[in-house]
């Protein structure tokens, strides 16, 4: 478990995070919501120690992560910030190898190479190996950074906007490796995501910042409520069970407003294809 | 094509084979099939001087082409170099502070004050790229560029003042023709620090993907940061102090490299040194024969050819992106 108790970070006279205290249970998703410039991401980089903070402690297990050796943390928590590294001709094998750094500082063993090998089968990336991370699409480039973390093989996976410029196809592809690496492997996994219904289908927990506070964390069940999250979106939400999911609707009425001919349109529309079939 | 012969063996064939040219390139005529059969002048020439000239050229060209590979991986900017960051104009500038306040400084004595001064100019140039926010890929190198030209016009104005003009043209227009023995070895100090190199490859390589995500796994960026800096600071003075300015090398010869093996230091190194050194002795051979029996700088034919080579790179990338 790790237990986030009164952090804060000031940029000059602005709080960007304003005493944020939470605990991260083990084993589960839990995902960070809230709008822009909430405070999310300077929350999740001083949780693992990217960025120091202003006040406040984080345990895991009870040790104090900035007094922990560097080494050491790398081997209980990772982290995955959304840059591309897109100027350098990295190839995914290279790539998923800096995983091991923590253990082999870049002499690769036998048993590196095999864990390598094991990361790259599971995230499906055998084929694309020894392409240039440059010349992936969004989805794979990706799966080759999971793959990097499989192989760093910490409790804790931190993930800032994963599904950032992904289409809906690759965005599901990866919140269900992200499901399979919790249910099969054990993994407690931390994501900073937008889009609020990927984080109800697929989360355990939520914690909910705004204003770099924390506004209500909890089991989705209790975050994914029309009052709670009305309050911090500022915006008319509507929520319906959808085999299951809860689905936040939130497009202004005046898009959902169909008219009489559009209705007219549409049924002719249908009509002409079951004829045409 | 040349993709294919891009390779450690090839490449070291070739230098081998340079490397006898050059030991029968001079003014004194000197034939492979006369080797056992030497008159004392002769010895006295390949031992004294083309076998220094070639050794040099090979360590020069090897370590300032590492230089630029290195300081290209942790800027994470392939426009960075020795010549590009003003780390040769501190050099310089170092050089002729140690002549003008310890006239008769020894080649050790002016390599310490080049090496200060080299290192004191790459971290400033990296506080300054630290500083602003508009890390465009080229902006970076300008800067690099203006802070180096603003340190050559301070050289040159002390240098007018103190009568030294003269003395610091020679290091402008590097040139392996006054390495005879007795003077190059100074120059074996970069293997030391080529090795330190090659054992910090990969954290080189780490630290080139950025300062999260060497936090990440756990590597002390700064450190590694620092260890690179002085590294291709120290070799760049070296050079500097020894053969004279080579413009260039360390940003074309990466850059080749880059585009046929990519960017992980572990696999590209060695590959980065035996071409830095085939180039440099290829334009030195030129240079020697172009207008014999005179000799052309080897700073020039490095400038021009490798200026040739650096618009087929840009073309070729403009063309793979069309």
């Amino acid at each position: 478990m790790i237990k986030v108790r009164d952090i804060a970070k000031s940029y000059g006279e602005k709080k960007v995070v304003d005493d944020v205290s939470l605990s991260i249970e083990k084993g589960k998703i839990t995902s960070l919501i809230g709008p822009n410039g909430a405070g999310k991401s300077t929350v999740i980089s001083m949780v693992t120690r990217l960025l120091d903070k202003d006040s406040g402690e984080v345990l895991i297990e009870g040790d104090n992560i900035f007094t922990q050796p560097n080494n050491a943390l790398a081997k209980r928590i990772s982290i995955l910030k959304q840059t591309n590294h897109l100027e350098l001709k990295i190839t995914v094998r290279e790539l998923v190898s800096f995983g091991r750094y923590p253990y082999s500082k870049g002499r690769l063993k036998d048993e590196d190479h095999r864990i390598i090998d094991e990361a790259i089968e599971y995230m499906e990336l055998g084929e694309l190996e020894d392409r240039y991370i440059d010349e992936l699409s969004g989805g794979q480039r990706q799966r080759a950074y999971i793959a990097m973390t499989i192989v760093q093989d910490t409790e804790y996976i931190f993930l800032d906007e994963p599904l950032n410029n992904l289409d809906m196809k690759h965005s599901v592809q990866i919140m269900q490796i992200l499901r399979r690496l919790v249910r099969e492997k054990g993994k407690t996994i931390i994501i900073v995501i937008h889009d609020i219904n990927f984080a109800s289908c697929y989360s355990d927990n939520i914690i909910a910042l705004k204003n770099g506070r924390v506004a209500v964390s909890g089991t989705k069940h209790e975050v994914i409520k029309k009052n709670i999250l009305e309050e911090i979106y500022e915006m008319e939400i509507n929520i319906q069970c959808i085999f299951g999911h809860n689905i936040c609707i939130y497009f202004d009425d005046q898009a959902g407003d169909v008219t009489e001919d559009d209705a007219q349109e549409y049924a002719q529309t249908v009509a002409h294809e079951q004829l045409r079939a | 094509m040349i993709g294919k012969l891009f390779r450690l063996d090839v490449l070291i064939v070739l230098l081998l084979l340079l490397s006898v040219l050059s030991m029968f390139v001079g003014v004194v005529e000197l034939h492979p099939r006369d080797i056992f059969s030497l008159s004392e002048d002769q010895q006295s020439i390949l031992l004294n001087s083309r076998l220094p000239r070639t050794v040099s050229i090979i360590i020069a060209g090897a370590s300032l082409a590492v230089c630029g590979l290195i300081m290209q991986q942790l800027t994470r900017n392939k426009f960075v170099s020795p010549t590009t960051a003003g780390t040769m104009d501190w050099a310089q500038l170092g050089i002729l502070i140690g002549l003008v306040f310890f006239p008769g400084v020894s080649m050790l004595g002016r390599l310490a004050f080049a090496s200060i001064l080299a290192v004191a100019g790459t971290l400033l140039f990296m506080q300054i790229i630290n500083r602003i926010k508009f890390k465009d890929i080229i902006f970076v190198p300008l800067i690099g560029l203006m802070l180096g030209g603003v340190v050559s016009s301070i050289s040159t104005f002390i240098a007018l003042r103190t009568n030294m003009l003269q003395a610091i043209s020679g290091w402008m227009h590097g040139s392996f023709s006054t390495l005879v023995a007795g003077k190059y070895e100074i120059l074996y100090i970069s293997i030391p620090l080529f090795i330190l190199a090659l054992l910090y490859a990969n954290q080189f390589t780490v630290a080139g993907m950025g300062e999260d995500f060497s936090k990440n796994l756990g590597l002390n960026y700064q450190k590694v940061l620092y260890i690179g800096l002085f590294i291709t600071a120290v070799i760049t003075a070296l050079v500097v102090v020894s053969v004279g300015m080579l413009p260039f090398l360390g940003l074309i010869v990466p850059n080749v490299v880059s585009v046929f093996r990519g960017d992980h230091l572990r696999s590209t190194i060695f590959l980065t040194a035996v071409l830095g050194a085939v180039f440099v002795m290829i334009c030195d051979v030129i240079g020697r024969v172009v207008i014999y029996p005179y000799e052309i700088s080897v700073g020039l034919t490095i400038a021009i050819i490798g200026g040739f080579v650096f618009l087929f790179l840009i073309f070729r990338r403009a063309g793979a992106n069309a």
